[in-house]
């Protein structure tokens, strides 16, 4: 297809894209407390706003507990259901990764009640507690995924030569498993991490009231009208996203990752 | 030997994984099956019985409008968003490395977008002081800057925002992978570039391309607060209100019994789509 044709079809859907980021980012920069395009006067006050307003900073506070805590539990059940797939692939280890990855299968509603029902059966509705491991459970299948991509790239004849050579399993896991997939491990924990910051469904039907996060405090404040700091969250949002995905990308096979055979690199 | 040892701890390590997802997430689903036959409590949240009454609820021409406004919408942005993605992605696999991987950053950041953030920046490009409005009055289309939302149209745009970057994902892969010399043998043998598009690449990828749909579907049909920022409460989904029922009605039995109607709907969806894909192979 002509080249001209082909880069102006890229740049629309680029801009169609990008627009709504490039009025937040305008916005976030106002002077005057109002939703201005293009901005009146410059000014980074609503960024140090986010530092320094009490509510703001707690519910930052709640959100990278959060997300630390729920990457942390999806990657712990993912590694070892990856590796009990790789290795085994009977049918129970096909049934456990579909259970594995079926969070992601349906509209995100449907966990969230689930949740909801279960936390106030057992008892700790509205802990921050709850949202973790909610957010952990519902994202176990970002990790699963890359750990199995990690995993299938394995030459399995290293593993049987290590077995010749006398390793048992837990020293083949250890000094050549591990390392292997130790940059899938790590995309699939910062997957992970940047889905629970901006997940905004579940924490607020778990515990939205007690445990105040990012994106639901940005929600109740749309709702007593617009403030310059919801814009300079969005951008927070998005420059942390663009920093954790570029460091993918500048440190692993981001193609791969995403699915290319050939590596793009 | 270490042979027994080492089987047990092969098997050993399914436990943990076992027992997590089991415990939270196949449980919390049978309760909520289970909740809604329950009847509604107005003090506690709800009272155990075995009751159809919920299920009933779905047979009034309310919630039939709910549900075809929440199906048609999800659609409509499934076929856009499909529609775009998949010359988009041909293009961008085209590209060179270094190109693509700038591409895949932006577009999983466009991804992880909290639905919040797209809400909230959609309301703002489309409002009357820091939109498109300003630009179309300054150019001279409009006489003066209005605001576009709350709209139908906004809406779409919204879902269409919301369900692209999940579809050009699906699609790259297939497409990253589709030989580059088939188009190209296709013109050589005189076929114009927008004819061996069509003639080639998209007949190859037609169960990406289904599926690529069905995910979009299924995504934006879960889609919660866009309804509530960019439309009018007649576009509310069934999303908006199995949480509307839970948290402000305070009726979970209900919300329970629409959140296992969606689940089905979406469950007969990827079935649908997997058999289709089964039929084509």
């Amino acid at each position: 297809m002509p080249a001209l044709f082909r880069n102006l079809f890229i740049l629309l859907v680029v801009l169609f894209l990008a627009a709504p980021l490039v009025v937040i980012l305008g916005v976030s920069l106002n002077e005057p407390k109002r939703l201005l395009f293009p901005p009146e006067g410059f000014s980074l006050q609503w960024y140090a706003e986010l530092f320094r307003a009490n509510d703001w900073l707690g519910a930052l506070r709640n959100s990278v507990v959060i997300a630390l805590g729920a990457s942390a539990i999806a990657v712990s059940i993912a590694l070892p259901l990856a590796l009990y797939v790789w290795r085994k692939q009977n049918r129970l280890a096909k049934a456990l990764f579909g259970l594995g990855v079926a969070p992601f299968m349906l509209p995100p509603v449907i966990s969230a009640l689930g949740f909801m029902i279960f936390w106030i059966t057992v008892g700790f509705y509205g802990q921050i507690g709850a949202t973790m491991v909610s957010h952990g459970v519902f994202l176990v299948t970002l990790p699963l995924v890359t750990i199995s991509l990690g995993l299938e790239g394995i030459d399995r004849q290293l593993i049987e030569a290590s077995r010749c050579m006398g390793a048992n399993s837990r020293m083949v896991f250890r000094t050549l498993i591990f390392p292997l997939v130790r940059p899938y491990v790590m995309s699939g924990f910062a997957f992970a991490f940047v889905l629970s910051l901006n997940e905004y469904i579940i924490a607020y039907m778990v515990a939205g009231f007690t445990a105040e996060t990012l994106p639901i405090k940005i929600f109740n404040s749309l709702r007593y009208g617009y403030t310059p700091v919801m814009a300079s969250v969005a951008v927070f949002f998005v420059m942390t996203a663009v920093l954790i995905y570029g460091s993918i990308a500048r440190f692993g096979d981001l193609p791969r990752l995403l699915g290319a055979e050939r590596s793009a690199g | 030997m270490s042979g027994v040892a080492d089987r047990l701890r092969d098997n050993g390590v399914a436990v943990y994984p076992t027992a997590m997802l089991l415990v939270f997430f196949l449980i919390p689903f049978l309760i909520m099956f289970a909740v809604s036959f329950f009847s509604r409590d107005e003090g506690a949240f709800f009272t155990p019985a075995f009751d159809l009454a919920n299920y009933a609820r779905f047979l009034s021409p309310f919630f039939f409008k709910v549900l075809v406004t929440s199906l048609g919408l999800s659609a409509a942005a499934a076929v856009i968003s499909v529609g775009v993605a998949v010359p988009f992605t041909y293009f961008v696999t085209r590209m060179g490395a270094g190109a693509q991987s700038v591409i895949l950053v932006f577009l999983l950041s466009v991804l992880s977008l909290s639905e919040v953030i797209i809400g909230f920046a959609w309301s703002t490009l489309l409002s009357q002081t820091a939109g498109i409005g300003n630009l179309l009055a300054a150019l001279g289309i409009l006489e003066s800057s209005r605001s576009f939302t709350p709209s139908l149209g906004a809406l779409l745009l919204g879902l269409c925002y919301l369900g692209f970057p999940y579809a050009v994902l699906v699609i790259y892969p297939a497409l990253s992978r589709l030989d580059p010399e088939l188009p190209e043998a296709a013109r050589m043998l005189g076929a114009s570039p927008i004819r061996s598009f069509f003639n080639i690449v998209v007949p190859m990828l037609r169960n990406t391309i289904t599926g690529a749909l069905i995910l979009v579907f299924v995504f934006t049909l879960g889609a919660y607060l866009l309804p509530q920022v960019l439309g009018r409460p007649q576009h509310w989904t069934l999303s908006v209100h199995i949480t509307d029922q839970a948290i402000f009605q305070s009726n979970l039995p209900f919300a329970a019994a629409m959140a296992i109607f969606l689940m089905l709907v979406s469950l007969a969806m990827v079935g649908l789509s997997s058999l289709l894909g089964q039929k084509r192979m």
